[in-house]
This record gives structure tokens, sequence and C-alpha cells, in this order.
């Protein structure tokens, strides 16, 4: 054991100390950093901006129905389309909200302005919409406006909702967005630590260092050794990511804070009484800061605990068998053949992933792919932020740490004979035959 | 010290040692000849450990091989290399720590290697930026660090230079004089020829001959002498001896000669010196090269 720890500590420190190592554990949380100011930069120029709406309102239904809010206010014009549009012209804050008399039948509600209008600004308005003429048309149904106030309380939970789903709907953002990140992380990382371990042992075979080291240690003794010590490089970068990026957010936090205390209270208020003509203005939230709101409502503790242990096991299992491909050749060119099979499941599963999974994660194909040792790590990654149910999970895990056992060993003994084998053009047959031989 | 009892060992369908029973004496230098491919390094994987025989059994000091073993074999493969990123100083600690040395016991051995052969500004350099020469004298040094008890060296001067294998050459022949004991494992026989005292010859995996190079010679040797002289003779009016090889060579005749029996070297030079000058008598004993092509004509 004290020798395997031996070759873990070269092969970690190796690395650990090389510049390359040190570049990229810092260049990544800049990125954060970067990324995190890009948000704050947006938000703060959204914010600021407050838009004003000319309502041309000619079926005048919604006369004086929209509510004002910090950001949008509406007012109300009469007169032509033409004139009003030409009011438009070089004000990047004014927008024209235009109600043709038949707009139930034509669908030809327009909003025009000089500038694109932002997407949760227009979504705003629809719902204002939606919700007035839900009101009218139920007045307009006969039920007078006791029954309507009475009911309230039902159209309150119908606006809750409404609301909740936008809030769903950013939380879905975040989900998605966390599934995508930390799975195609694991997708790239088994590549590259993966990878890494076969250039060692192939580097180790063409030094022909590798007769000099198993006449002292077993050769699945330098291979355990070669992969852990290179997963410990792994961990340590992540790690090191989490630690500065939490600082990061933590210290960004500080900044965008209050804003934020402010509008998490206006949002209960908003849909507590949302269709309450007394109710106080809604806010416009700002796309961005509804995603820094809705990230920060996923468990991340949870979803951190999770990615390393599907990033070990996954790594466990790839990084073996990447290990029996670099001693079965004897320089990098010659692994293509092998590296195929190895490649195949992980593309496959980033592809279905990315395109079935995360839209259905909880279809039977994210099901099987979430269960199977080679396809798990990325599969589970994208499905952990939707929810996954706790028997799948530890079902998963299971299978996981099986699967790592088998190849592991399956590994070991194409290794043990790869890693003494010089000039030989090798075969899938070959391999099998190793597999095979006694020690 | 070391007994190598009936060992077989097959690979898929070839069979690469077959019934190989050697014995080792300690404090020896044991030769350990054949053509490549006869199973020389497929015998020594088993001693060190990195494979296991299919049947059969080593004993080393009398006990049964075991992992115990390890840190007192010294181990030369014919493949051999370093890691070329890392500095000879750490590579050597690394090496020397796997052989079960501690921290501080290797830093001290290596020390006093580096000091010997005249490597001490080597630590911190790499491998890459050393020459050929100057790596096998580093490959050599980690073989030894340990002090191991027995050193193994498979085909041990290839690649090096005539300068640098004379030195390695002399530490070895050192080493055996404290005790260790050595074995040289290469299919150039001429090379340890005067080395070894004991040899064993294995090929197409089986051990054909073994014995001390003086036995071995002994059973050899044929009466066969190399004579050098001036002046002319008729060489076939003489009944004591048959002419196998004549030469001329600046003025100087040269014949091999194999005496009938019964026949010794005084007899044919009472008779030869009234005819010519004698200028140089010896014995020709066969090399273990052509011993082993002796015994392999033999075999077949």
């Amino acid at each position: 054991m004290k020798k395997v720890f031996l070759i873990i500590e070269r092969e970690y420190l190796s690395r650990v100390k090389k510049k390359s190592f040190l570049i990229l554990t810092f260049l990544v949380p800049s990125l954060f950093i970067a990324m995190y100011a890009a948000v704050f930069f947006i938000y703060k120029n959204e914010g600021e901006s407050k838009k004003e709406f000319l309502v041309l309102d000619e079926s005048g239904i919604f006369k004086n129905e929209f509510k004002n809010s910090e950001t949008t206010t509406f007012k109300y014009v009469n007169g032509d389309y033409e004139a009003n549009k030409s009011k438009l012209k070089n004000e990047k804050d004014l927008l024209l909200l235009y109600i043709p008399k038949d707009y139930a039948s034509s669908n030809d509600i327009e909003i025009l302005s000089s500038k694109k209008p932002g997407f949760s600004l227009l979504s705003d308005v629809e719902k204002q919409m939606e919700n007035i003429i839900q009101n009218k048309k139920l007045i307009a149904a006969g039920i007078d406006t006791a029954i309507l106030k009475s009911s309230k309380t039902q159209i309150n939970i119908n606006a809750k909702q409404l609301t909740d789903e936008g809030e769903k709907d950013a939380n879905i953002g975040a989900t998605y967005v966390v599934g995508f990140i930390s799975s195609f992380l694991i997708y790239l990382s088994l590549f590259i630590y993966g990878a890494q371990v076969m250039r060692g042992v192939i580097e180790e075979k063409t030094n022909r260092i590798v007769e000099v080291i198993v006449s002292s240690v077993k050769p699945f003794q330098l291979m355990l050794g070669k992969i852990l010590g290179i997963g410990a490089v792994g961990l340590t970068q992540f790690l090191l990511w989490i630690i500065l990026s939490t600082t990061i957010s933590v210290i960004a936090g500080k900044f965008l804070a209050p804003d934020q205390q402010v509008i998490k209270t206006e949002k209960v208020d908003a849909t507590a009484t949302v269709n309450n003509d007394a109710n106080p203005t809604k806010v416009q939230e700002s796309p961005a800061l509804k995603f820094i709101n809705a990230a920060s409502s996923i468990n991340f503790p949870y979803i951190i605990g999770s990615f390393l242990f599907y990033f070990i096991g996954g790594y466990l299992i790839y990084s073996a068998l990447f290990a029996a491909v670099g001693s079965a050749v004897d320089n990098e060119t010659e692994t293509q053949q092998f590296m195929f099979p190895i490649t195949l499941p992980l593309i496959f599963t980033f592809i279905v992933g990315m395109n079935v999974i995360i839209n259905n994660p909880d279809g039977p194909l994210a099901f099987w792919l979430s269960m199977i040792p080679l396809t798990s790590p990325i599969a589970m990654m994208i499905r952990i932020p939707f929810g996954v149910p706790t028997w799948e999970l530890v079902l998963s895990i299971t299978l996981l740490i099986a699967g790592f056992v088998f190849t592991t060993w399956i590994a070991s003994r194409i290794y043990r004979v790869g890693i003494l084998m010089y000039g030989k053009k090798v075969t899938y047959k070959e391999l099998a035959k190793w597999f095979f031989y006694k020690e | 010290m070391l007994s190598i009892r009936n060992i077989v060992k097959e690979y898929a369908k070839h069979r690469a040692l077959d019934d190989v029973s050697i014995e080792i004496e300690k404090g020896k230098i044991f030769g350990l000849l054949g053509p490549n491919g006869a199973g020389k390094t497929s015998l020594i994987r088993i001693i060190n450990q990195i494979t296991a025989p299919d049947s059969g059994e080593v004993y080393f000091n009398g006990e049964k091989l075991n992992p115990q073993h390890i840190n007192k074999i010294g181990y030369l493969p014919e493949e051999r290399g370093l890691y070329k990123k890392m500095e000879i100083g750490e590579q050597m600690l690394y090496l020397a720590q796997l052989k079960g040395l501690s921290k501080a016991d290797a830093i001290k051995r290596i020390k006093f290697w580096f000091e010997k052969m005249e490597m001490q500004t080597w630590w911190k350099k790499k491998v890459e930026d050393l020459s050929k020469g100057m790596q096998q004298k580093v490959q050599f040094v980690a073989t030894v660090l340990h002090d191991p008890e027995l050193i193994i060296l498979d085909e041990p001067f290839s690649g090096f230079d005539p300068v640098n294998a004379e030195i390695i050459k002399d530490e070895i022949l050192e080493l055996n004089k404290k005790g260790t004991t050595i074995i040289f494992s290469t299919h150039r026989m001429e090379s340890v020829e005067q080395l070894c005292h004991h040899i064993a010859l294995i090929h197409k995996s089986h051990k054909i001959l073994d014995g001390s190079i003086k036995d071995i010679k002994n059973v050899y040797r044929n009466e066969t002498y190399k004579i050098k002289y001036e002046g002319s003779l008729n060489l076939s009016q003489y009944s004591n001896f048959e002419v196998i090889q004549e030469a001329i060579l600046d003025e100087i005749q040269e014949i091999t000669i194999k005496l009938n029996s019964g026949i010794s070297t005084n007899d044919v030079l009472l008779e030869l010196i009234p005819q010519v000058q004698i200028k140089h008598i010896e014995e020709v004993i066969p090399s273990i090269n052509e011993i082993f092509i002796q015994k392999v004509t033999a075999l077949n």
C-alpha cells in the first residue's frame, strides 16, 4: 500500500506542479467572474431604463386597466395610429401598444418601438391583458361583480399559478443550465483526465521505465496509483474551482443583494394580490436577475456532491479503460482503433442527453441511460437538477460502483500484459487473449 | 542463493520456458546465455515476480520466492528508460523508495553513488538533457541504489559506449567482490565470457547446458592448437597431427592443428623445431559461442 501512495504522490505532484495546471485552475474562475460581471452589467442596464407605453386602445376595453410598475408606465392616448407611431422615433424607452377594435378576431395587437422590446416586457403585457380580458369575460358572462369578488380567491389562485409558472419557467431555465453545465463538465473532464491517464501509461511504456517499476510494484498497483493520482489532480482542480467560484459568488452577491431583497418582498405582495385593483406595482424583473434568483433556489451542495460522486465514478471507469488502451499500444497514434468504443458511449450519451434527456428528464431513455454505468455519469448529471427519485439514485450509484470494479478488473488484466509488449500491432483478438493469460 | 526448479511458462500457445532448472551460488557472477527469444527474459521476469510460472518454483536464499524478496533484487531490464521530464535526483529518490528505502536512506545512498560515479551535478538535471551514455549510468545507479543482494542485468552492455561499459563493468566487479550475486543475461555471449564464473545456455525454452566456465571449456577443448612459424614445411608428412587450417600473415605461417590421440604439444614441437622458427603456440579453446553452436547442432 505504501508503494501505491508513492506512485499516487508522484503522479499527483508531477502534474500539480506544472504551469498548465495553475493556469487552468485560475482561468476558469476568471471566466466565472466575467460571466457574473456580464450578468450584473445586463441587469444594471435593464434596471435603469424605464419604459413608457402609449396605449392606443381602439376597443376601449383596456382603458385604465393596465397597472404601472416601477419600470413600466402606461399612458392612454387617442388619435391616429400613424401619428402615434411617429412619436416613437428616437425614443428608445417609448413603446406603442396598439389594440385594434377587432383585436379578438384579428389577433392584430401590436407593440411598436424603436428598440426591440425585451421578452419579459412582452410577456408581462400579454399576461396583464389576458387577466383583464378574463375578468371582463367573466363579468360579461353574467357573473356579477359580487360573485366575481367572492370567487376572487380562486382567481387569485389562478393568477398565482400564472406567476408561479413564470417563476417555474425561470427555474426550468436555471435547472436546464445547471444540468447542462454539470453534465458537460463531466463529459469534458472524463475525456481530459481519461486521456491523461492513457498518455501517462503510453509515456511509461515508450520511455521503457515501466519494466523497472513493475520489478518493484505489481502492474495493478502502478495502474491504480496512476489512476488515483490523476483523479486527485482532477478533484483538486474542481475543488479549487468551487472554492474560488463560491468566494466570487459571495462577493458578487454582496453587490446584488440589496436589490434582490426588494424584489423578493415585492414579488410576494404582487402574487398575493395580483388582481386586486389596489395592488401595488408589480416589479419588472430582468431575466438576468430572475436567473440569479432561480439559481439561488437550487440545492447546490446536493448538486456539487452528486457531481463529485459521478465524476469520480465515471472517471474510475473510463480511466481504467483508457489505461488498458494505453498499455496495448506503442504510441498515441495507434490508440485510434481502441478509442472509438470507449468514446462512443460518452459522445452518444452527451448528444442524447442534450437533445432528449434534458427535455424529458423522467423518460425511459433518461432512466436507462442513467442506470448503465458507462453512461450514467453524464445522463444522471443532466437529470439531477430536475429531481431524481431516491431509489433511482441509489440504484444508479450502486451500478456505477459495481461497474467500475468490473471495468478495473478487466482493464488491469489487459494492462499487466500490455505494458510489457513492445513492437506488436495489437488487435482486439490479441487483447482478448491477454485477458485470459495466467499471471 | 537462487534455486530455479522445473519452471514452465506458457504464453497462449507458445511455451517460453520448458522445465528449466538452474542453481545460482551466492557471490558468483552467473551468465544466462542464449539467442534472442530463447526464454531468458521470461525467466528473469519470473525471478523479478513480474510474472508467475505456470509450474515450478523459485527459492531465494532457501525461501520460496515472495514479495519481500523484491526489495533484495536489483533489475536492469533490456528495455529500460527513465521519465524524461523528471529531475534525475527526484527520479532516483522515487525508484529507491519504490524498492522500500526510507526517504532519508535513499537520499544518503543516492549521494554516495552520485559521488562515486561523478554525477553530483546531475541532481537537478532532466533526463532529456543527458547524453545516452549518461542516461545509462543513471540507469545503472538506479539498479544498485537499494544495495540488493542479487543484481540482474539484461543485455547490460548494449547501447553503452566502450568507456562507460568499462566503468560499469568495474562497478559490477566491485559489487561482486563485496558479495553481491550477479546475473548477466545476454545473447552476445562473448561480451560476458570473461566475467562469468558460471553460465547456463538457454535454447528454444530449454536449458541445454550449464556449469562453471572452466568445466565446460574442459569438456569442449579438443586438443587443438594454433602455431605460428617462419620457414616452410611439408605438412602432409606428419602423422602426429592433422591440419585444420592454414594461413600466411606477413611472411609468418599460421596453422591450426588437431593433435592425434596420445600426442602432446611437446612431441609436435620436437618434430617441428629443427625445420622452422617457431614464433608462437597456443591452445585453441572454443568460445562459449562456439560451444553453443556445437551443442545446438549436436541436439539437432
